[in-house]
């Protein structure tokens, strides 16, 4: 039992992770980390910025 | 013990394989039940990732889990990231998957379920994954190099050219083919209309919370957006039903042609992410949502197949498209199977993420296996109707007749009973005042989606929501390929004429990114409005061109991978493993070649653009005749150029091959150097 609930754990905690990164939120948290300041508008606005020219580039598949 | 297990495991795992397959190629005149394509193609998969995929991966490429990869030395918090594998794995997967492998199966079920089905697995395992796999394992080597670097790097100045000029062909003819799709699905229809056009508010909305209200909580939005838009899916049937909101609403094809191509010159050359970025998480959710529910659908329904295995139409004479089973269903059905396009992102970022080389294997064989499983369940959506009604659905007013009568005299007369009063009552069932000549594959996988849901969740009182629902799922991610890939086509040229006059290579300059972005437009605008005007429903002519040219891509993709490999076994002695990658392209120069061959040069006015224009220019002059003539030599040219510069790289490539194996040439693999990894100490 014990190790069924630890295995639904670490699906649960991978899912979500993935989830973070396809959405861009893993992105966002590095951005916030790598400028040592937290969430506001105007750091959102900037990750935008920054992340936009790098995603325009990235092709998606048909 | 253990091995003695696992041989037991195996062994029934390839039984039970055998037998599926089996039934399902050889069961003839009676319908057969969805679940022996589900477990001929798990087994398939399984089989193929335990020992294909390992053989590759030891045998062949050597992977290495104590090389460092480029996430590792290059590591920079942005595109270069450590990652966990199933993240990498999901990412991967959420790039790849697009409605390549749901409209493809779609159309070739005119052949009948059985070619497809094979075509899906065996490409799969033995091409498309082992494309995706080993690409994604030489970018990886090469500090996550994209394709056409490599193809610089390993094959030459050639190579590296015609895989850059190839893709934005590719790029052009995809975003025709996709909005064409988007405007068959939407034309005359309210309510599916209304609900994509709610999407732009709903974007809006979710941008402003966003920025406003909740920075970066994305996932939380993209929650709120799609219940937002369950409940524009729901209000739809009442625009429908509003004569004059149903008016506001309904568009014809040039109509809607013409938006959609305002909306992508706006998408690329604006500052819009605020309508962008949300929409892209969005469609993102609803893709990955419904593709998961497929699946649980189609199992927990498991439903009977009324296609046959097999129909009259191997011969050619196909209503959906015209020409045999060979080559057409395997240009038909690509991303399924194995798509060029893949190879781009396999070089792109998801190179940059992998920790170990090891993983290589999990996300580049086993994403590509998962995209190969959303085809077969689109095959099963396809064939789940019944014959005569799937052939209504995609079937040109040119070929079947205007009228709902004539229309269901025709097919019913090729022996897939149908008649007009079956038609209405489905059209009225989905909330649809007709689902005739509704070309494209769309509108025939959401009535087969909807028909899986409706049986599994909610009865047939929700088929006319699940139909929309399935609707609005395709377009919105078929939207967002469109601004997606506009923007990536655009940088591509931008970087090309940099080369030319410098301001025209930056981003931010804005008559550059105006011009480019009209240029971009303007050439795949110009297919979605041939596609529109073209009395066979574009999809006759346009499909097989956006299948030679990402079955081409693929074929320069494995032509670097051969190179690569033969360079690597000539050092190491063992240039007859090349194989693996050399059988696949050998069977896409075949299949692509005949493919391109008949669509340039077939007699069949309805196969050979030439023909076809030959045909036009004989029969009776309208005000339309010049430019639909003008539109067949075009394909034509575009295809034999395509087919031309692809034999340049396979010409150049075999001279490096030939130089490697008879010593002529010196067998210089240029990968980044060996550095030993520091994750397996920090870890141990």
């Amino acid at each position: 039992m014990k190790r069924v609930r630890e295995g639904t754990r670490v699906f649960a905690a991978t899912l979500f992770a993935t989830l973070r990164e396809i959405f861009d939120e893993a992105a966002y948290a590095r951005f916030l980390s790598r400028a040592g300041t937290v969430s506001s508008r105007a750091e959102y606005a900037a990750f935008r910025r920054e992340f936009e020219d790098a995603k325009v580039r990235r092709p998606k598949c048909c | 013990m253990n091995k003695t297990l696992a041989i037991l495991g195996w062994g029934t795992v390839a039984v039970l394989g055998a037998v599926a397959v089996g039934a399902v190629a050889v069961r003839r005149g009676e319908p057969i039940n969805a679940l022996w394509l589900v477990v001929a193609a798990t087994c398939c998969y399984a089989l193929g990732y335990r020992f294909y995929s390992k053989f590759i991966a030891t045998r062949i490429l050597a992977l290495d889990g104590l090389r460092a990869t480029p996430a590792e030395r290059l590591e920079n918090g942005r595109d270069f990231l450590v990652t966990n594998k199933w993240v990498v794995f999901g990412h991967h997967f959420a790039a790849i998957a697009g409605p390549g492998p749901l409209v493809g199966p779609v159309l070739a079920a005119q052949f009948g379920y059985l070619p497809g089905t094979m075509w899906v697995l065996a490409g799969a395992v033995f091409a498309g994954c082992v494309q995706d796999f080993v690409i994604l394992l030489f970018s990886v080597r090469r500090d996550g190099k994209s394709l056409t670097e490599m193809a610089k790097d390993e094959i030459g100045r050639v190579g590296g050219f015609v895989a850059y000029v190839a893709v934005i062909a590719i790029l052009i003819i995809l975003l025709g083919v996709a909005a064409l799709i988007v405007v068959n699905a939407l034309k005359a229809s309210p309510w599916g209309t209304f609900t994509i056009a709610m999407t732009m508010p709903i974007a809006l909305l979710m941008g402003v919370y966003l920025r406003r209200i909740r920075p970066g909580k994305v996932l939380e939005v993209s929650g709120l957006g799609f219940v937002l838009v369950l409940a524009a899916i729901w209000g739809g049937q009442y625009v429908s039903q509003n004569a004059a909101l149903a008016r506001m609403f309904t568009f014809s094809a040039p109509t809607l042609a013409i938006l959609i191509m305002i909306y992508g010159f706006a998408a690329s050359a604006l500052p819009v992410w605020l309508l962008l970025a949300p929409r892209d998480y969005l469609s993102t959710f609803v893709k990955l949502g419904t593709i998961a529910l497929l699946g649980v659908g189609i199992v927990a329904l498991h439903p009977t197949l009324h296609m046959p295995a097999l129909t009259r139409f191997v011969d050619g004479t196909g209503p959906v498209f015209a020409g045999k089973i060979f080559p057409f269903a395997f240009i038909t059905i690509a991303c399924g199977a194995i798509s060029g396009f893949h190879a781009l992102i396999s070089s792109g970022t998801t190179p940059k993420l992998i920790a170990r080389e090891t993983e290589t294997r999990m996300v580049g064989y086993g994403a590509m296996m998962c995209e190969s499983a959303v085809a077969v369940m689109a095959i099963i959506a396809a064939c789940v109707m019944q014959p005569g009604i799937y052939f209504a659905i995609n079937s040109p007013a040119a070929i079947v007749g205007q009228a709902p009568a004539t229309a269901a005299a025709t097919i019913s007369s090729w022996g897939f009973p149908v008649t007009a009063a079956d038609m209405q009552a489905l059209a009225h069932a989905v909330g649809e005042q007709t689902l005739y000549n509704r070309t494209g594959g769309a509108p025939a996988f959401a009535v087969g989606m909807a028909h899986i849901f409706s049986h599994s969740l909610g009865g047939e009182t929700l088929m006319a929501l699940w139909y929309h629902f399935a609707i609005m799922f395709e377009a919105l991610f078929i939207l967002t390929i469109l601004d997606a890939g506009t923007r990536v086509a655009r940088f591509m040229v931008q970087d090309a004429l940099g080369h030319v006059y410098e301001p025209l290579g930056r981003t931010s300059w804005y008559p550059s990114i105006l011009a480019t972005s009209g240029l971009i437009v303007a050439a795949w605008g110009y297919f979605l409005w041939q596609g529109v005007k073209d009395p066979l429903g574009g999809i006759n002519s346009l499909w097989p061109l956006f299948g030679i040219a990402n079955q081409l891509l693929a074929t320069v993709a494995l032509c670097v991978a051969t190179t690569i490999i033969i360079k690597t076994d000539r050092i190491k002695h063992r240039a007859k493993y090349a194989a693996v990658t050399l059988v696949p392209l050998a069977w896409l120069v075949a299949v692509t070649f005949t493919a391109s061959w008949h669509k340039m040069f077939d007699p069949n006015p309805r196969v050979g653009f030439l023909a076809q224009a030959r045909a036009l220019s004989a029969g009776p002059a309208t005000g339309v005749t010049g430019r639909l003539i003008f539109n067949n030599r075009l394909d034509a040219a575009v295809t034999g150029i395509l087919v031309v510069m692809v034999t340049l790289v396979l010409v150049e490539s075999l001279r490096q091959w030939w130089g490697i194996l008879s010593g002529a040439r010196e067998a210089r693999v240029k990968e980044s150097p060996f550095v030993r990894t520091r994750l397996v100490e920090e870890q141990g």
